[in-house]
């Protein structure tokens, strides 16, 4: 910056007057509690009690006792099962929408398929429930078909909740995905064609691999949702089984434990920090 | 005897109630450079595009070496593309992409890597084969968009706009550079532009299309000086017209009367006719050496051009100001008064 | 057309998956019995007159609405503001404030909810509508700030230095070039904020006490098992959902010439 000229004084006093008041939110309500937070997971509570030793005693409890880490492997076998799942069942269905079907019904139908996007999480899982509970529509019509005899529950397991959540993901990962699929060049397919491609051979080497930006990014933000969501495992997924998210609330409500409740929000930002770093790697490494 | 490369017979396309293309019948020879030149909705792209086989033509046959493609698909067809944009494959390395061809055709490992160095050394960038596409220039895509293309060793290679979004300098270059190549292999190549200069510069046939018609095709010199029609003249650079009728025809010879007298011209027509005669700027003389004084006109506007000025002159006689090229070393401002003359072998009789 | 067969019959699969869930919800709240579970009776609206005449119910309905829009102003305004700071002047570590800015969109709302649960504790404050907007407008402030600054091109830009250069200054040019330039986009910001706020449920829960928002009540109904009632609170939020994903739909796309 060679130009230090008091033209730009005003200019620059400006800019940060307009950006102020949104940087103040941030450090305030969201910068100060993560490190307010990060206190807190060094310290204690015994009893009714505040200890304000540090220690790194929260992070060792959690390795120690089984119910805090296995709520972690939980969270995350849940969360790649769903990832998964939501990938295979969205890229069909997304290509069907790009490309199957007219261009001028398109629209509408994307809208559709992410309609119930756009409800809350909690309806959503409410929803869910009315279907897999017991007595509900698909215990009745397993009654109806002869299958069972008697009412059954899908519900209050893990494969509630991955049911739950794979609903969720897969609108999100149409959308990705369709995202991605409707931006490719039309000229990459058509020169696939001319250089002696067939339809197939087209998809696995030229639009497949060029739609794998789309799948990483949703498959991200799937994970970072996913693991990080109480609603859905706790409407769903019954008392048996707690994932990570579960597990801090019940520090927090039951027990009033915020140091222990710190230390798990902690770990859980420290999973989903090294996702993003290896996504981030993954697409950097992609376009070199 | 040998079979032209591609044959274009009575070929109609329409989009809905448009009608893109109607009555086209062209033959291209085998090595041939044939550039398909007009405005852009004159048809070009799509004849391009029904050629490679992205279209089917809603009437007409196409024959590719003497052999009908109706209803082949382009993977099939002996036909490659350099498209506009290039369409090289972002996330394949430039080897990776001029071996594309080459793999969907199941050719050997080690041949393929000969014929892409080939390939590679033929647009001079054999030395950039591991680099990714982001990271070359605009020019060097184009010479991999066309080694790609080449590669695969077809019997057409179809150009669409590939110059287009080069600056002037760079597509100058790429314009000698492509006529060298296409030399040097010997394919056949069709080429779609729209900038008459590059057209000169490149083709051994132009071939004018206007409207899904083909107005003109010949060699660069016969459209440029004997234009058939006043769409290909004005099309193919800068012309004066003057309107006149065929007041009688004495063997090859014209008379048509028009604003500025009476003019013999070689060439037919119908006596009666309404015809139009094309004047070139740089043939109209002010050195008093034509066969025939178009009178003195007056300028009212000059450019130097570096080669030459560049003026608009009004004659007493007719309406429309002249578009005239003065010699370099010539003093020329508004106001200036000039003796126009013009060589009558220079003028050109378009009867449509 | 038959040869797509298997592509209609996949999506009419997903489409029947994606739709049954909130089908069922629909279909069960005018179920005419006590429980949204079949053979279904009705219809009936009995439900939707028991929600609407419940004062706990159609109060946390006002909450979510005053919460929804008051946030999401206040998060389009200064997401709109910093955006415009850091587009159009030059501000050192722009990159670094940018990724602040942005820096709670992977953060899970469980960790921003705990967060200011345990600051409002410890700094005194008392839990209110209040403290619900203000862990709204933390989420929300990324969004329409990214929304923002991404449409913020440099082709706005020129237009700004034109009417600059006629003599606008920087609270004129703001107003009368930069916003009705990116209106789309403030528009699309300022409803998905509101959409968003009125769907969150974990930071309205927990740093909230008497005053709650409409997905905290539902919450607490959810405990009594499933009721009707339920689905006709929970048909009505989805449905106030699409309403609004409709609208900017219709002002956003449909108004472009075709």
């Amino acid at each position: 910056m060679t130009r230090t000229s008091p033209r730009f004084a005003p200019d620059t006093v400006r800019a940060w007057g307009l950006l102020f008041p949104a940087l103040a939110w941030t450090a305030a309500f969201f910068v100060l509690p993560l490190v307010i937070m990060a206190v807190y997971s060094l310290w204690k509570r015994v009893g009714n009690r505040l200890i304000t030793d540090v220690s790194l005693q929260n992070y060792e409890n959690f390795f120690a006792k089984s119910f805090l880490f296995e709520s972690l492997i939980n969270s995350l076998e849940v969360t790649v099962l769903v990832t998964l799942i939501s990938i295979i069942l969205a890229y069909p269905f997304a290509y069907i929408l790009a490309e199957k079907v007219p261009e001028r019904w398109q629209r509408m139908a994307l809208i559709l398929a992410i309609l119930p996007f756009w409800t809350s999480y909690l309806v959503r899982s409410y929803s869910w429930l009315l279907v897999l509970s017991e007595g509900g529509i698909i215990s009745n019509f397993l009654l109806d078909a002869g299958i069972t005899d008697e009412p059954v529950s899908f519900a209050n397991d893990r494969s509630a909740t991955v049911i739950g959540f794979v609903h969720f993901f897969v609108m999100l990962l149409t959308l990705t995905i369709y995202a991605n699929l409707k931006q490719l060049p039309k000229n990459y397919r058509r020169a696939a064609a001319d250089l002696g491609a067939g339809p197939i051979r087209t998809f696995v080497y030229v639009v497949f691999p060029l739609t794998l930006p789309g799948i990483m990014v949703g498959a991200f933000l799937t994970f970072v949702l996913c693991i990080g969501d109480y609603i859905t495992p706790a409407i769903l997924g019954g008392k048996r089984e707690l994932l990570l998210p579960q597990t801090i609330m019940l520090q927090i409500e039951r027990r009033s434990d915020f140091p222990t409740a710190s230390a798990l929000a902690m770990i859980l930002m420290l999973v989903v920090s090294m996702v993003y770093l290896a996504c981030a790697r993954w697409l950097k490494l992609d376009r070199l | 005897m040998t079979k032209p490369a591609v044959e274009f017979r009575d070929i109609e396309m329409r989009f809905g109630d448009k009608v893109a293309l109607s009555g086209v019948d062209l033959t291209v020879n085998r090595g041939d450079f044939v550039v398909l030149l007009g405005p852009s909705g004159g048809g070009k792209t799509t004849l391009l595009n029904i050629l490679g086989g992205f279209l089917e033509p809603t009437r007409g046959e196409v024959l590719i070496d003497g052999k009908p493609v109706t209803g082949i698909p382009p993977a099939k067809r002996p036909t490659t593309t350099v498209f506009q944009d290039y369409a090289l494959f972002p996330h394949m390395s430039v080897a990776g992409n001029v071996a594309f061809g080459l793999k969907m055709q199941h050719v050997p490992r080690a041949e393929q890597d000969r014929r892409v160095g080939t390939a590679l050394a033929m647009v001079g960038l054999d030395h950039l084969g591991q680099r990714r596409i982001h990271e070359l220039s605009g020019g060097q895509r184009q010479r991999i968009a066309l080694a790609r293309a080449l590669a695969v060793e077809p019997s057409v290679l179809l150009l669409d706009e590939p110059l287009g979004a080069l600056d002037m300098k760079l597509r100058r270059q790429m314009q000698n550079e492509l006529k060298a190549i296409q030399k040097r292999v010997g394919t056949t190549f069709v080429h779609v532009t729209h900038d008459q200069e590059e057209a000169m510069a490149i083709a051994d046939l132009i071939v004018v299309m206007n409207d899904g018609f083909i107005e003109d095709k010949g060699k660069p010199e016969r459209i440029y000086l004997r234009p058939a029609s006043r769409f290909t003249a004005d099309f193919m650079g800068e012309s004066n017209f003057i309107d006149g009728k065929v007041a009688g025809v004495s063997g090859s010879s014209v008379r048509v009367e028009t604003p500025l007298g009476a003019f013999d011209i070689e060439g037919e027509a119908a006596p009666g006719a309404a015809v139009t005669l094309s004047l070139r700027p740089e043939h109209l003389r002010t050195d008093g050496g034509g066969d025939r004084s178009l009178g003195r006109a007056s300028v009212l506007e000059s450019g130097f051009f570096g080669t030459h000025h560049q003026c608009t002159a009004k004659l007493a006689a007719f309406e429309v100001p002249f578009k005239a090229r003065l010699p370099q070393r010539e003093t020329v401002t508004p106001g200036t008064e000039v003796e126009f003359s013009v060589d009558l072998s220079d003028i050109v009789l378009l009867t449509r | 057309m038959l040869r797509n067969l298997p592509s209609w019959l996949y999506a009419a699969l997903i489409y029947g998956f994606i739709f049954l869930p909130v089908g069922v919800l629909v279909l069960f709240s005018f179920q005419d019995s006590r429980v949204p579970i079949p053979p279904f009776n009705g219809p009936s609206l009995r439900w939707y007159a028991e929600f609407l005449g419940d004062g706990r119910v159609t109060d946390a309905l006002l909450n979510s609405i005053i919460v929804a829009f008051a946030s999401s102003a206040v998060a389009l305004v200064l997401g709109f503001l910093a955006a415009y700071a850091l587009a159009r002047h030059r501000v050192r570590f722009s990159s670094f404030w940018q990724g602040l800015l942005t820096a709670p969109l992977t953060v899970s709302y469980l960790i921003i909810a705990m967060g200011l649960l345990i600051t409002f504790n410890a700094l005194g404050i008392p839990k209110s509508l209040l403290t619900i907007g203000i862990g709204h407008v933390v989420i929300n402030l990324p969004l329409c700030f990214a929304i923002v600054y991404s449409q913020m091109g440099a082709h706005q830009a020129n237009m700004e230095r034109a009417a600059r250069d006629l003599g606008a200054g920087e609270w004129q040019v703001i107003l009368l070039i930069t916003v009705p330039m990116l209106w789309p986009a403030l528009f699309a910001a300022f409803f998905l904020s509101v959409t968003f706020s009125w769907d969150e449920f974990i930071i309205a829960f927990l740093v909230s006490r008497f005053d709650v928002t409409l997905p905290v009540e539902i919450w607490s109904m959810l405990r009594t098992g499933l009721n009707p009632k339920t689905n006709a609170v929970g048909s009505f939020v989805f449905l106030f959902s699409v309403a609004i994903v409709f609208l900017l739909d219709l002002v956003l796309f449909r108004k472009k010439p075709a």
